[in-house]
């Protein structure tokens, strides 16, 4: 919401800088985003009179002028415009100005000509059309301009004389003579080669001595369009130039305050419960209360006496009752559509509204004023004089005034009349009944819509507009009439109408003033202050709550206050947020910390990191494609995942069931990087379905992913075991899976248990999978689930004696069939073992030479001992036979 | 004899000077003082010598044998310090060559950020709590007081699964206080750590998916000066003693009174900056005091109980914690920016 400063001035009086302002709305509630001067950009840019005019010597098109700036004298500027006439009021950007965009004037030559300044046009102003309609330059053709197409067809000849025809009626002609009669209204006289004559014009690029294109027929000076010519034919001709001042000022006045660029705008971020505070007089309201000034309010005054009976002329039938609170409508008859004055363009301009016409303006600068939306019809084309709210009819069409053509449902809420839908309530007028140049009687309607239904229906049609925005939020019933009367004022102010008397008004709910107890005690309770009562009641009645004993009575536009919270944030507010004391927690302790899960994680988290794995964060939404990225069969269960209805893309449009693609992403990201050796850790969520209520069953996932030349298989087997160790898990087995994993490399894949409690994979990525990620590396990544880290847990440590009897240690080697695994191999020597072997560790693998073809030798160390007495050789050599006639009989191992 | 011993002696003493190595000191301890040494020689003579002389000259005899052992002594212990020193010096190594890579793993900058703000309030009795990120409808609004025109519940803001509305991608921590007071025990003291979720294209500030910390208290007489004053607390820790906040009016549905906290701006120090807009102060996070409408919906009497909550984006406390310029960072786990912390 932005709101004008010279506006608020015209409610409340606030002796306060754009900060100072900004800072204690703020602190009151009313957050200000930005500050702006309009004018910031504008310095030393003033009023001049043109006192002189003479042709530049060296240039066919530019002139050279004599300025009177007031005080500071006359000053000499050069000007490439046409429109220029001596007496003329201009804006003169003065040596050392600035203009909008950051452009700065100084003093220099022209084709050796000095130039002290500049005078400005509309566009250099930071202006348009729009806010000075008076401004519009509708050039004339002047034959010396004359550019022919085709240079060797010309359609004028270069050397045209006055009084030689042109075409038909039309002769050129010379000016000898030209004088303003009054604004951008010429009276000329021209030579037409047999005499002269005089004609009058409002194109304001003429001086003595052009040639131009005379219609003697019509008496008129031709302009461009008159003679069917482009405008590259007539290149200096152009609807652009000086802006020509029509305002109630003298030379060396400021030009910023003519042009309405000394207001200064604050915009506000209002939230939702505030509605009323979308307008000048809502935070007119929050002004006066903030810097405790009177609020000046002003009651609108309707003459009325229009002719014709309101009654007779209209009719209002509001059918869905329940979607419309309230509905009230004036009329205006002999309207005169016209531009609305400066001072009210100004306003809607500095709010960030475009003025359009006075009408349409007049409804725009109410809805801005009072907070109440409100909409304008031609009353011609509410056939049947009669209006209609009601819902919109199934397959109905509408073209709204944006031009856009809409298909409604029975959820729309529109305005018809006996036939058709002229607007669609609360968000846009219809373009059957806009408001034209040749409007004669029109309806305003003030109403008051339910918030749902125009919410929902805005959105649903994809058009939320400053109406239906103030519309969803849920308006003040109350606020209708004065509204209405107020844009009935406002047009008999401007003289844009006649009021007829009455106004239709249907009142479908009758809001009850809600009345509230004031507590002081639990007020102050709530807030941990001290607060007295009497401060209480004055910062309420400032918001204009009635205040009798400890009834209060709350405002109808306060709808947001319902109960003692409430009240308890208007009083905190005002006497300040800042001024509520500081105090720490009282009562009863409780005992904080962390879960048992959150401690698990904080665990894994640790071991990884002490192992070289950086944590990462992934999205939890991935985009289907990458369950195909990682070879998931199109059949595979955990495909099943929660579906996004509206997700912002396809790539973040289902939860994932599993955090591979995550890292593989991230991987490819840091391998494209050529970051070299990564490892990296998450404890990141999946997602899968069947959760109580519809939900999701989110279980954690430890995903590891590592690439680089210091990983390979068995180094990321060994981290694993590491984590696995920390968390005292037993019984750790590697397995092969039975069912080959698609995403894993099938020979370079392990399954890790925990006893027979599956905890997850890890192993190589295959590489059709890394293809897919478009890299050509070796990836290596583990997932273990963490509800079954937790239930594999192990208890915690409990001290065991150390050995008080030196063990014995033994190297075996023994060769074996190939397809015989280390694992086969430590499983055969645990169980061949008589009860003395502590602990079996491989240390070499052999093939080549001295080993047979499709063998290998495999070397482990034995470590035994016996926790009652010293080993004897002998006993140790016993168990070590015992162990090695096992090999030999169960996998055919022989001692090397 | 007695010259003999002379001799010996002198000799001795600079052959034993004059060794270089702890090998030579050793035969020259047997040249002079081994079974067949030239001391033994001369003392095996004593036997020769007279009654009269040989106390006297076993006496010199004896003083010789010391005085050389004495002296094998001291040069050994001179040579050992001498060899050490030698070995130490060619051991010298060029510490300038860079130590042994070890690759140390890093926790990710925005929990490191939450593990400080967990340190803080498992300080102060609270709890940590998790829960589901696909919440029902019912627990991210109505329960709330978010009901149903409420903006926020658009499609174009949050995220759906059904097409009623009824499931979604929790768009706030907050559904956390509705679980805290529906499963726990009277007075509570929890923080909720979590990921949310809103419909927000990925920019330099803003991403579809984030984190925020909920904090809610409930107990008898709990006040706004208790908010004030927790979270006065929570942000000198966080940011260091003396940095001053203030406490601003806001809305949220399920507070009233509701306020935005701000932190003055660390970059000018309130005067007024880009980083902070020229307002001087940034805006931390929301707070307030939980509605009575909420308490009434989870069966807490709100004329018996009265509770504070609020809610802490945590990619933007990490950044203001590190100075880190662009959220995209946080979730592009480049190892070049996550090796930072």
């Amino acid at each position: 919401m932005n709101l004008s400063r010279k506006w608020l001035s015209e409610f409340v009086t606030v002796d306060a800088n754009d900060k100072e302002f900004a800072e204690s709305m703020t602190l009151s509630g009313s957050k200000v985003e930005v500050t702006y001067d309009l004018g910031a950009e504008i310095s030393n840019v003033i009023v001049g009179k043109v006192l002189s005019m003479e042709r530049h010597p060296d240039s066919d098109h530019m002139w050279i002028c004599q300025i009177d700036v007031g005080p500071a004298g006359t000053v000499q500027i050069v000007t490439g415009a046409w429109n220029v006439h001596v007496g003329d009021l201009v804006p003169v950007a003065m040596d050392h100005s600035t203009l909008p965009g950051g452009k700065k004037i100084e003093k220099g030559k022209l084709r050796g000509v000095e130039s002290n300044g500049m005078m400005c046009g509309l566009y250099e102003l930071g202006l348009d059309e729009r806010d000075f309609p008076y401004a519009v330059i509708t050039p004339a053709a002047i034959l010396g301009d004359y550019k022919p197409l085709d240079k060797n067809k010309p359609s004028i000849p270069a050397d045209i004389q006055p009084g030689h025809k042109i075409y038909g009626p039309v002769v050129a002609a010379r000016v000898v003579e030209v004088n303003a009669d009054a604004y951008s209204d010429f009276e000329v006289t021209l030579e037409t080669g047999d005499g002269s004559c005089a004609a009058s014009t409002t194109c304001p690029n003429l001086h003595v001595g052009d040639l131009v294109a005379y219609n003697t027929k019509a008496n008129t000076i031709c302009t461009l369009a008159d003679l069917h010519a482009q405008q590259a034919e007539f290149p200096h001709c152009i609807p652009d130039g000086i802006f020509i001042l029509n305002e109630d000022c003298k030379p060396g006045d400021d030009l910023k305050p003519i042009i309405g660029a000394d207001d200064h705008v604050v915009e506000f971020e209002i939230t939702p419960n505030r509605p009323d505070c979308l307008s000048v007089i809502g935070l007119a309201r929050e002004a006066a209360a903030t810097f405790d000034v009177p609020l000046r309010l002003h009651e609108p005054v309707v003459k009325g006496g229009g002719k014709g009976n309101l009654m007779e002329l209209l009719d209002v039938e509001t059918p869905a009752a329940d979607l419309c609170p309230r509905y009230t409508a004036r009329m205006v008859r002999n309207v005169k559509i016209a531009p609305s004055p400066k001072w009210m363009r100004e306003r809607l301009r500095a709010m960030g509204v475009r003025p359009i016409n006075n009408i349409v303006d007049i409804t725009n600068y109410v809805m801005l004023e009072y907070g109440q939306p409100m909409h304008a019809f031609d009353y011609r084309y509410v056939k049947g004089g009669k209006i209609i709210v009601r819902r919109a009819t199934e397959g109905e069409h509408l073209t709204t005034l944006d031009g856009k053509e809409h298909i409604l449902n029975a959820n729309h809420l529109v305005i018809a009349d006996e036939h058709r839908a002229v607007g669609l309530a609360g968000i846009m007028g219809g373009l059957n009944s806009e408001i034209v140049g040749d409007t004669v009687d029109v309806v305003f309607e003030s109403a008051c819509f339910d918030g749902t239904c125009i919410r929902k229906g805005a959105l649903a049609l994809g058009m939320r507009t400053e109406a239906s925005a103030k519309f969803e939020k849920g308006l003040d019933p109350l606020n209708t009439l004065p509204a209405v009367n107020r844009a009935c004022e406002l047009v008999e102010m401007l003289g844009a109408g006649e009021v007829l008397d009455g106004t239709i008004d249907i009142l479908n709910y009758v809001p009850q003033p809600r009345v509230l107890k004031l507590e002081p005690d639990r007020i102050n309770g709530l807030l941990g202050t001290d607060i007295a009562e009497d401060e209480m009641v004055a910062i309420l009645k400032k918001l204009d709550f009635q205040v009798e004993g400890d009834q209060v009575t709350v405002p109808s536009w306060r709808g947001d206050v319902i109960g003692m919270a409430d009240l308890a944030e208007e009083v905190a507010r005002f006497h300040g947020y800042n001024n509520i004391p500081v105090t720490l927690m009282r009562g009863q302790t409780t005992l904080g910390g962390f879960s048992e899960e959150e401690k698990l994680e904080r665990q894994l988290g640790s071991m990884c990191r002490a192992m070289g794995f950086d944590e990462i964060i992934t999205y939890s939404f991935i985009s289907p494609t990458c369950y195909d990225k990682i070879r998931w069969a199109s059949d595979d269960k955990r495909r099943e995942s929660f579906k996004i209805l509206n997700p912002l893309g396809e790539d973040t449009s289902i939860m994932r069931t599993t955090v591979l693609p995550s890292m593989l992403e991230i991987l490819t990201r840091n391998y494209n990087y050529r970051n070299q050796d990564v490892r990296l850790y998450e404890v990141g969520r999946i997602y899968l379905p069947g959760g109580p209520d519809g939900l999701a069953v989110e279980n954690k996932i430890l995903s590891m992913g590592a690439y680089g030349e210091d990983m390979d298989f068995y180094t990321l087997k060994g981290c694993v075991e590491a984590i696995l160790k920390d968390l005292r898990i037993s019984d750790v087995r590697f397995v092969v899976p039975q069912e080959t994993n698609p995403s894993y490399h099938p020979g370079r894949c392990a399954q890790v248990y925990a006893g027979d409690r599956l905890l997850g994979v890890m192993g190589q990525i295959h590489p059709l999978v890394a293809q897919n990620y478009g890299v050509d590396a070796q990836f290596y990544c583990a997932e273990l689930e963490l509800n079954d880290l937790m239930a594999a847990k192990g208890a915690d440590p409990e001290y065991v004696p150390l050995p008080k009897f030196p063990a014995v240690t033994r190297d075996i080697a023994v060769v074996c069939d190939e397809a015989v695994t280390v694992g086969m191999l430590e499983e055969c020597i645990r169980k061949g073992a008589k009860g003395l072997l502590k602990d079996c560790k491989l240390f070499d693998i052999y093939r080549g030479k001295g080993v047979a073809e499709g063998k290998k030798s495999v070397a482990f160390n034995l470590v035994l001992r016996a926790d009652d007495r010293s080993l004897t050789s002998e006993e140790a050599d016993e168990d070590v036979k015992s162990i090695l006639a096992a090999l030999e009989k169960d996998l055919g191992a022989v001692l090397r | 004899m007695k010259e003999q011993l002379a001799n010996i002696r002198a000799q001795a003493l600079a052959a034993f000077e004059a060794a270089q190595s702890a090998a030579e000191l050793d035969s020259l301890r047997v040249q002079y003082l081994g079974k067949k040494g030239e001391l033994t020689a001369v003392l095996k003579m004593m036997g020769k010598l007279s009654a009269e002389e040989r106390p006297a000259m076993g006496q010199l005899a004896n003083e010789v044998r010391s005085a050389l052992e004495q002296a094998l002594e001291a040069k050994g212990k001179e040579l050992e310090a001498k060899a050490l020193e030698d070995r130490l010096k060619a051991e010298a190594l060029d510490i300038t060559v860079p130590g042994k890579p070890v690759k140390e793993g890093h926790r990710h900058p925005m929990y490191i950020a939450l593990d400080e703000i967990k340190d803080i309030f498992i300080g102060m009795g609270f709890t940590v709590l998790d829960g589901p990120e696909v919440e029902l409808a019912e627990l991210n609004f109505d329960r709330l007081n978010a009901d149903e025109g409420h903006p926020s519940r658009d499609w174009s803001d949050t995220f759906y699964f059904d097409k009623d509305s009824r499931v979604m991608l929790r768009s706030q921590t907050s559904p956390m206080q509705v679980r805290a007071m529906d499963t726990m025990e009277l007075p509570i003291r929890i923080i909720a750590p979590g990921r949310v979720y809103r419909k927000d294209e990925v920019d330099a500030t803003h991403s579809p998916m984030f984190h925020q910390v909920e904090g809610m208290v409930i107990d008898k007489n709990v006040t706004m000066a208790d908010l004030k004053g927790t979270l006065n607390t929570v942000v000198e820790k966080l940011y260091g003693k003396g940095t001053k906040t203030r406490f601003r009016p806001h809305h949220f549905p399920f507070t009233e009174p509701s306020c935005e906290m701000d932190v003055q701006c660390h970059k000018c120090g309130g005067v007024g900056c880009p980083t902070c807009k020229g307002e001087g102060w940034i805006e931390l996070l929301g707070a307030g005091m939980i509605h009575p409408r909420v308490l009434e919906m989870s069966g807490i009497d709100p004329n018996e109980y009265s509770g504070w909550a609020f809610g802490i984006g945590l990619e933007r406390t990490a950044m203001r914690r590190f100075k880190i310029a662009d959220l995209r960072l946080i979730f592009e786990n480049d190892v070049r920016f996550l090796e930072q912390f």
